[in-house]
């Protein structure tokens, strides 16, 4: 007991090194437990969606086109024997919100779908009552009012969704025809074919039976990002738990000579660890639990955009998840303490205490350091190389970040020491010297920062890259000046017939969707104009691939498509029940999950009966767009939202590519706010002992602010050098990125870019976060009692 | 609790639910009653009573392959309200019939069963006429020419399925008093009638192959909204076909005190005579145990008006009916004064 309290009075006497340690652990916990509470929060959400239908694992047919399934359809299919169950499902909007209302008809449904009308026994009765009942997710507000169903609060519904009997979702949503049908799993055999009974519907995969697997990478993404940040904050955790450790060597020694056996003193310090950790884990688990509020909403954007995936923007408490938080917290506290601990436990009993001989004692051990650093470094870049999948592209980055972080400090004593053998001057050899002495001290921080920079760097990179090739993609992609989407196929050749003599090119976008090796695959024929031949953004192709398309002797496949069936140019498709063609082009489509392919316009209708082509691209005179909005407004009854411009619709894209990676960037910018806070923990640490070092040379001469002002010229030089390794690694990273895990993420590969502006910019933040790190212990140094340096001559230890 | 097993609880009473389900037997405000006066009246009567909670389309069949194997099947179409009609409801998929098909089809050795759910308006199911057709899904219950004496009937499993034709050679007979078919001692009633007279031809689809069969067939029409009184927790019902001609149709409904019989002798003309509570005895012999109950499988029949004493045994003891709300429905063999083959039905049976 008396051990304890002594061991803690040191925290008394240095109340900034607590907070220190107690905000950097508390960071630290922060962002990994936030990230754990969206990957949580998100999850949940797929698995609530798993349980209902909509995103259940389960066949559907749907209409051909997206449209609804006549009822007659449904009723034919089920009396020629099909087991299909009707689905009518859409937006309502209530009040300042809108809800998905999914209406199931529990007479046909499997049973795994009917089992949420289980819930709640008092409930089922009045399932087929005219008013009816409904599920949602516990907390939603009732704004459907006296007319509505009686709602149940269920954990089982997704936030936003509403499910009820058919009859009620017909009715709420005036809708007659099911949206879609789903298929039993076990079907009669001899069934009609689906064509013979309604030809104009088709098999469908649920749109999100790979949710998951799509999902996997972002949330691996962020598991990293928020992996890193805890690693980030690890460092400072231990050294600042390694100087608080040295400076109390001399009281562990006082304490052993008084009689405190050794297991005592490792209980005692365990146990100080410990306790420090669960008090800064719970207060990150409150920051980590604000954080996430805050960032939710962004990551439950993103979701939506990118993957159709319904997020809850809320977030829910979870004692699971505050425990494993709290846990981690400990466990990485008692991982960065173990070093400390053990140096206690192998401390000679007699022996000085001297800070100096830790820090040369670990000069060498900074070749083994290196050596394994670049072990890991060549690993990664292996892993990137040969391996070609998602966990293999997170090893490769994972190896390459620490590997990197590993040989940091090998790589700055070899330049200082390369630098100071060029000296001219002797401060400055001395200045060079006296950083090489320092570098141990510095570099778990410098290490911290080297993988903020470099992540930041390659995350940069990556987004940068994308952005570019992204909007010189749309600006080829959207070539027409303006789009129209008529109601019926019926209407756009009105549409198009009435535009002919008013625009400079009509081009019909006409498609039709059929399976290729059962997948789905959008077929699209395009007529012959220059517009295609000039614009589209081919990847790979031959020198004639549009006369070639044009002789209906070639086709053009996506990117998706080429990498999902390993297809390149040259090779022979066979169309879906239609003729085979030589691939003589792909094409980059990015944003688009779904394979598909051009053949042309006259081949598409040759082929296919059932095309959808209610919309139109038109060139025209930008300066005409008014006047053909308008008579075509009056001419036709047309959606609000039928015709579109290229620029708005342009901004449409660039503002959901932009909510994609918000949530990375928000990330980035806090893994640098660690770092920084590391590199501040570290120089307070060594400010502290570096007084005996800068005693002779105040004495023979240099004026404390002369000493002050040195110390941050050279902590920023460190910061420098450390930016200078993190710009390679950081480029390694963004290219794993780009051509290992978006290739497996997304299916689509990009180009490297470079922008020297950007890293210009981080290289500012991270001096400016240096400087403002070191400005106080360079205070102190400045405001340095002349005594206490004095002290150092007459105080020998 | 399974919604569909609610659903069914509109059809019977307190099978497998505790004691003191009320609903069919009291309750049945706003629907229409069954009428002593009511005249039966074709075709309209052959087709849907919507005013009436619950109704039945009921086909049992014995029958023989041409391998000499016995067989049985059974093809039902139920139709129950769930609340009294009114005004008409704003959706189409607020239709307050929902339909219930079961099929099954029995061996010595083996038994299958299925089920089909729908609702009403909407076309999935329903009966049309004339001419005559039930149907949900794909299976059929449909009549060639006027009337019900030609019936080609039709119904699919997951293992089996089973196209048969129905040609009667005797007239429909009327139960209880012209129809009138009383069900317990305070009054509760059903309108019934059948045609006990079909002869059946047609295939068997089974999972080995396709068998050609022949055999008599049953078929039973009942509409009703309280056919049980409150204590009542089951029956057991037979049809039998003797080897002279005769038939006969027996009920036991199983009360908390008393059970409450009936019958109705047909003689081989067709001349009916109609028995009310107490003039057959149903005696169970021996028990099996089938999905975890006690099922009484063979039955003592004694009908001492009619010089009857029979063993009724259940061709295979099996024959349970595994739909969402399961019964026991399968063909007999009879042995006694009597000799024949006939159908027994048998519903409440707690799980031990």
């Amino acid at each position: 007991m008396i051990t304890l309290k002594t061991i803690l009075s040191h925290w008394r006497r240095s109340p900034l090194q607590f907070l220190v340690l107690i905000l950097g652990l508390a960071m630290a916990t922060a962002l990994w437990s936030g990230v754990q509470a969206i990957n949580e929060e998100a999850r949940q959400s797929y698995d609530r969606s798993a349980a209902r239908l909509t995103e259940a694992a389960l066949t559907r047919i749907e209409g051909r086109n997206d449209t609804d399934i006549p009822l007659i359809d449904y009723v034919s299919l089920r009396r020629a024997g099909w087991l299909v169950s009707p689905v009518i499902e859409g937006t309502l909007a209530t009040g300042r919100d809108e809800i998905l209302v999914i209406g199931i008809d529990p007479l046909t449904a499997p049973t795994a779908l009917s089992a949420v009308f289980s819930e709640g026994n008092d409930a089922t009765p009045q399932f087929l009552d005219p008013q009816g009942v409904a599920f949602v997710a516990p907390g939603t507000p009732n704004e459907l009012g006296e007319t509505g169903p009686r709602l149940i609060e269920t954990p089982e519904i997704a936030p936003g969704v509403m499910m009820t009997d058919i009859s009620i979702a017909a009715r709420l949503l005036q809708q007659r025809d099911p949206s879609y049908l789903i298929l039993a799993l076990d079907q009669p055999s001899d069934l009609p074919r689906l064509e013979e009974i309604a030809p104009n519907l088709r098999l469908a995969d649920s749109p999100s039976a790979d949710l998951d697997r799509l999902t996997d990478s972002f949330h691996l993404n962020l598991s990293a990002f928020g992996f890193l940040s805890f690693a980030v904050g690890l460092f400072i955790v231990h050294a600042t738990i390694g100087l608080a450790f040295e400076q109390r060597r001399g009281m562990f020694r006082t304490l052993r000579a008084l009689g405190t056996s050794l297991p005592i003193l490792v209980a005692a310090l365990v146990l100080e660890v410990t306790v420090l950790a669960a008090i800064a884990g719970g207060l990150g688990l409150t920051l980590g639990y604000f954080l996430a509020a805050a960032l939710l909403p962004d990551v439950a954007g993103t979701l939506r955009t990118l993957y159709g995936a319904n997020v809850d923007g809320a977030l829910s408490f979870r004692p699971i998840w505050a425990l494993s938080g709290l846990g981690i917290a400990v466990l990485g506290a008692w991982v960065a303490a173990a070093q400390a601990i053990y140096r206690v436990i192998n401390m000679p009993l007699l022996a000085p205490a001297q800070p100096r001989a830790w820090a040369l004692a670990s000069v060498r051990s900074l070749r083994l350091q290196a050596i394994g650093g670049a072990t890991l470094v060549i690993s990664g870049i292996g892993f990137a190389w040969f391996g070609g999948n998602l966990v293999t592209g997170f090893l490769s980055m994972a190896g390459i970040l620490i590997g990197a972080a590993l040989v940091l400090p090998g790589v700055l004593s070899m330049i200082l020491t390369a630098l100071t053998s060029r000296a001219t001057s002797a401060k400055t050899e001395w200045a060079l010297a006296d950083l090489r002495i320092q570098l141990p001290g510095l570099s778990i921080a410098l290490m911290a920062l080297l993988l903020a920079l470099s992540a930041n760097i390659g995350v940069s990179t990556m987004v940068g890259s994308f952005r570019a090739t992204f909007n010189g993609w749309l600006d080829q992609r959207l070539m027409a000046e303006l789009y129209v989407r008529a109601d019926s196929n019926d209407q756009a050749e009105d549409v198009r017939a009435f535009l002919l003599p008013r625009v400079d090119a009509v081009l019909p976008v006409s498609f039709t969707e059929r399976s290729y090796q059962s997948a789905p695959i959008w077929v699209y024929g395009v007529v012959d104009n220059a517009s295609y031949r000039d614009n589209w953004p081919l990847l790979d192709t031959v020198s004639d691939a549009w006369d070639q398309l044009y002789a209906d002797e070639a086709i053009l496949i996506n990117e998706q498509m080429a990498l999902r069936h390993s297809l390149a140019v040259g090779d022979p498709l066979s169309l879906p029940n239609g003729p085979e063609l030589t691939i003589a082009g792909i094409y980059s489509d990015y944003g688009n999950p779904t394979a598909q392919v051009i053949i042309s316009s006259r081949l598409l209708y040759a082929t296919y009966n059932d095309i959808e082509h209610q919309r139109t691209g038109l060139r025209l005179d930008p300066a005409d767009i008014p006047a053909v909005t308008e008579a075509l407004r009056s001419e036709f009854s047309l959606a609000p939202d039928a015709i579109i411009n290229q620029s708005d619709l342009k901004a449409q894209s660039v503002a959901i590519f932009d909510q994609t990676f918000r949530i990375t960037e928000a990330l980035n910018i806090l893994t640098l706010a660690v770092a920084a806070f590391a590199l501040f923990s570290s120089m307070l640490t060594l400010s502290n002992m570096r007084v005996p070092q800068l005693a002779p040379i105040w004495a023979l001469g240099m004026t404390r602010a002369n000493l002050a002002g040195l110390e941050l010229v050279r902590i920023l030089c460190l910061v420098a050098l450390t930016w200078a390794v993190a710009l390679p690694v950081g480029l390694g990273l963004a290219w794993v990125l780009l051509a290992v895990v978006n290739v497996e993420a997304f299916g689509w590969r990009l180009p490297l870019l470079f922008f020297p502006a950007d890293w210009a910019r981080l290289l500012g933040y991270a001096l400016v976060a240096s400087f403002l790190a070191t400005l106080y212990p360079a205070l102190n140094l400045l405001r340095l009692p002349p005594a206490q340096l004095l002290k150092v001559f007459s105080n020998e230890r | 609790m399974n919604v569909r097993v609610l659903l069914l609880c509109l059809f019977w009473t307190n099978q497998g639910l505790t004691q003191g389900f009320s609903g069919l037997g009291t309750d049945a405000v706003g629907y229409a009653i069954a009428d002593r006066e009511y005249q039966i009246t074709f075709p309209q009567d052959h087709l849907a009573h919507p005013d009436f909670r619950i109704e039945w389309w009921y086909i049992t069949a014995t029958l023989t392959g041409a391998d000499g194997q016995e067989y049985g099947i059974q093809w039902t179409l139920f139709r129950s309200a769930s609340r009294p009609g009114g005004e008409p409801p704003e959706t189409i998929w607020a239709d307050p019939q929902i339909w219930m098909g079961h099929a099954g089809l029995t061996t010595p050795d083996r038994h299958f069963s299925a089920e089909r759910l729908a609702r009403g308006g909407i076309g999935q199911a329903g009966v049309t006429g004339p001419p005559f057709e039930a149907y949900i899904d794909n299976w059929y219950m449909r009549a060639s020419g006027d009337g019900i004496d030609r019936l080609d009937i039709y119904a699919q499993g997951t293992e089996f399925s089973y196209q048969l034709d129905l040609q009667a050679n005797g007239p429909l007979i009327f139960h209880g008093d012209a129809g009138y078919s009383v069900k317990s001692p305070e009054g509760q009633a059903s309108h019934y009638y059948s045609q006990p007279f079909y002869e059946v031809s047609g295939v068997l689809i089974l999972p080995e192959g396709p068998v050609s069969v022949t055999g008599d067939a049953w078929l039973d029409r009942e509409w009703s909204s309280q056919p049980l009184s409150a204590d009542q927790e089951g029956w057991d019902w037979i049809s039998l076909h003797f080897d002279d001609g005769a038939r006969l149709m027996g009920f036991r409904l199983r009360g908390a005190d008393t059970d409450f019989t009936s019958a109705s002798w047909i003689d081989a003309d067709g001349t009916v005579t109609a028995y009310g509570d107490g003039h057959l005895e149903l005696r169970p012999l021996g028990l099996s145990d089938v999905e975890g109950r006690e099922i009484p499988t063979e039955w003592q029949v004694i009908f001492p008006e009619r010089g009857v004493d029979v063993t009724v045994s259940a061709m295979n003891p099996n024959a349970w009916m595994d739909v969402s709300f399961p019964y026991w429905e399968g063909p007999v063999d009879v042995a006694g004064t009597q000799s024949g083959r006939g159908y027994l039905e048998m519903t409440g049976y707690a799980a031990e």
